[in-house]
């Protein structure tokens, strides 16, 4: 278990570090550098930078330096925790972002959290009564799932809640409390909005967790030790439940661990959608203004919160699967 | 085998293509899917031809026309035709709007003149499948309305479909080039390169996409050319999914190299090359073309949410993101649905790929 613990906390510090690289890259790909964004956005105000003062900026921020060293500069500075200054607002990058970072960890959480609830027995279901009604019902669902790109279904729904129940459904907070300081009561209302733009997010997941699951469940449910179950009479619910499920779990469980960056993915055009408090709206704002600091910063905040995301997803999931915890101890 | 209901002289003289093309035979969703596709690429070649307008003409009296169908009998005689649009002028704002006159019948012809356009790039011509006769003013066809601008939502919707089914297949074409390789590289020497494909895999399956797509798209100069913008686009999404194809690819090889027909042509002395193109490759090509169907969906999806939010293609180019980028806004959704018409396309192709790509994974599969 240790063996396969350091396994993944290896491969997470080495992914946190390509990602670090990714972002550096994009804030560095627009033509020009910062100060020369700078100085436009100056001029755009009326006042102007000398030549000297442009270089004296450079120097201050190592932008005449080799390119590595810029890195590791930058990369020093975001260890420490700054982030630098967002262009489009004036205001350092950590204020911008605020909150919306986790709201955006907390919405992808809901979605996989309930990917799991879902499809975990509706997939066992398929399996034990397979070409039943409800198995029918349930892969007709789950194709559809997987052809609907989730930005899609939110439009549709966004369309039929204002065109037939004459409500807008986006948004995470009723407009009382989106400025509101946190209390219970904010939270409160955040658990009654959280559902649908979870429920969004998940169903592509989830129907591909059910097409897995009941692949596997069934498998596991024509060897001999089952029938030998039944032979002796153990009850069906047992006879499925005891071993075959927990047996199946595995590639569930793998499969698992790339759910994470996939929802966290989802939820930006998502938001953009339903109009969600996350970072998907302000990292497009960013991008669109060319304001690559905040852009960069979503980006590797958002790639870093994922890994550790998924590393929590990979734990809980250890829990649930004895034979990834007692690897290497055999 | 007996299931496929044949004589055992027929089965044992089949070649391979012909054992696979039977067992897809019988998967009657994968055949439906198989004719969907291939007439949605017939439909991307002939484009022009089949749309009713110019897709990039603007018109602002046309703004948002509700869609309207040929009728096709006229006094119980078979004369399709649409009704002309006749101005009112809204009591209200004051604003000229388009209405149907049904007293105005103008009929449908085939193979009608239209706007001119080259047929497969080359031949340059103006005849279209559908028109109408003695049109006058705003007078058209509108299968699917039009949008704010008065463009007619079919002919762009049909002419989105060359953008968006090419640069699925432009973009699998790329990863699948970077998949083989380096999943072949990975299968074939094991070892310590295998253990670093492998993680170099992980890492980036782990990494969130789209924003990482957004702000490499973002980047694009404004400057470049809707061509550059269209391959730097196919780049970025391919840099993503090649490593499902490697997977593919990887896992094909590692079950092939301990087969006795290999291990008997290496003992022969055939080279690796050799091996690998006349032994490997016919019993994994299958499984190529079933994971490259596969990700056709995927690519067609990423392109259609990186337009939609506007850092994919750029107008004037259209594909089918684009034209869901106008459906955005509730307010403009609730006053004219059928801009959501985008939508039905998208969600057939990547139903279609993914039944046909099952499809060709069952039926290549020999113990299936």
């Amino acid at each position: 278990m240790l063996i396969y613990l350091a396994r993944r906390l290896a491969l997470a510090m080495v992914t946190c570090a390509a990602i670090s690289v990714l972002t550096f890259v994009i804030i560095r790909l627009p033509p020009g550098d910062f100060v020369d964004a700078y100085i436009a956005n100056l001029a755009v105000g009326g006042s102007s930078v000398s030549a000297e003062q442009a270089a004296a900026m450079r120097r201050e921020y190592g932008l005449d330096r080799p390119v590595v060293v810029q890195y590791g500069l930058w990369m020093g500075k975001v260890i420490s925790g700054d982030f630098g200054v967002s262009m489009m607002w004036k205001r350092p990058v950590t204020e911008v972002i605020g909150d919306r970072l986790w709201l955006t960890m907390a919405v992808s959480f809901a979605a996989l959290l309930l990917t799991w609830v879902i499809a975990l027995p509706i997939g066992i279901y398929s399996a034990a009564r397979q070409y039943s009604v409800g198995d029918y019902i349930a892969t007709t669902l789950g194709f559809i799932g997987l052809a609907i790109p989730n930005f899609l279904l939110a439009l549709i729904l966004m369309y039929l809640g204002f065109r037939y129940l004459g409500l807008s459904v986006g948004g995470l907070f009723t407009p009382e409390y989106a400025q509101a300081p946190w209390s219970w009561g904010k939270f409160g209302d955040l658990m009654v909005h959280i559902p649908l733009p979870a429920a969004v997010l998940a169903l592509a997941g989830t129907a591909q967790l059910i097409r897995i699951m009941r692949a596997n469940l069934l498998d596991e449910l024509r060897k001999p030790y089952v029938v030998t179950a039944r032979a002796k009479g153990i009850s069906e619910v047992r006879a499925v439940l005891k071993y075959p499920v927990r047996a199946a779990l595995n590639p569930f469980a793998s499969s698992s661990a790339y759910l994470f960056p996939y929802l966290v993915s989802g939820s930006i055009v998502v938001s953009l959608v339903l109009g969600l408090p996350t970072v998907g709206p302000l990292l497009l704002q960013a991008l669109v203004a060319q304001d690559m600091f905040l852009a960069g910063t979503i980006v590797l905040l958002l790639g870093v919160l994922t890994v550790i995301g998924t590393l929590i997803s990979d734990l809980l999931l250890m829990w649930i699967e004895p034979r990834i915890r007692l690897q290497g101890r055999a | 085998m007996t299931a496929i209901g044949l004589t055992d002289d027929r089965l044992a003289q089949a070649t391979q293509l012909q054992l696979t093309w039977w067992r897809f035979r019988r998967h009657r969703l994968a055949v439906i899917s198989l004719v969907i596709v291939a007439l949605f690429y017939l439909g991307a070649v002939f484009a022009d031809f089949l749309a009713v307008a110019d897709p990039h003409a603007t018109d602002a009296r046309r703004s948002f026309i509700p869609p309207q169908g040929i009728s096709l009998f006229d006094d119980g005689a078979f004369r399709p035709h649409v009704s002309g649009l006749k101005g009112v002028r809204d009591p209200k704002t004051f604003k000229l709007v388009y209405t149907p006159d049904p007293s105005r019948k103008l009929p449908v012809v085939l193979f009608a003149h239209g706007y001119p356009y080259l047929l497969f790039g080359l031949i340059p011509t103006d005849r279209h499948l559908l028109g109408i006769e003695g049109g006058q003013g705003v007078d058209g066809i509108f299968l699917l309305g039009t949008d704010q601008l008065g463009r007619d939502l079919f002919s762009r919707l049909v002419v989105a479909t060359r953008i968006s089914l090419s640069i699925g297949l432009a973009g699998v074409a790329f990863s699948l080039m970077l998949g083989i390789l380096l999943g072949g590289v990975s299968g074939l020497y094991g070892g310590a390169v295998d253990t670093l494909i492998q993680r170099v895999i992980e890492v980036v399956r782990s990494i969130p996409t789209i924003p990482l797509w957004m702000g490499l798209a973002a980047a694009l100069p404004n400057t470049w050319s809707v061509t550059q913008v269209y391959f730097a686009i196919t780049l970025i999404i391919s840099l993503v999914s090649w490593t499902e194809l490697a997977r593919v690819t990887r896992g094909r090889f590692l079950a092939l190299r301990e087969e006795d027909f290999v291990i008997a042509a290496e003992l022969s002395g055939a080279g690796q090359m050799r091996i690998i193109l006349r032994h490997m490759l016919p019993s994994f090509a299958s499984h190529i073309i079933a994971a490259t169907s596969l990700a056709l969906p995927v690519m067609i999806v990423s392109e259609t949410s990186l337009s939609f939010l506007g850092l994919g293609l750029r107008p004037p180019a259209i594909s089918w993101g684009i034209l869901l980028q106008d459906a955005q806004n509730v307010q403009v959704l609730a006053g004219a649905p059928w801009l959501l018409s985008a939508a039905v396309p998208v969600i057939l192709v990547i139903l279609a790929f993914n039944f046909l790509g099952d499809g060709i994974r069952d039926a290549a599969d020999p113990y299936g």
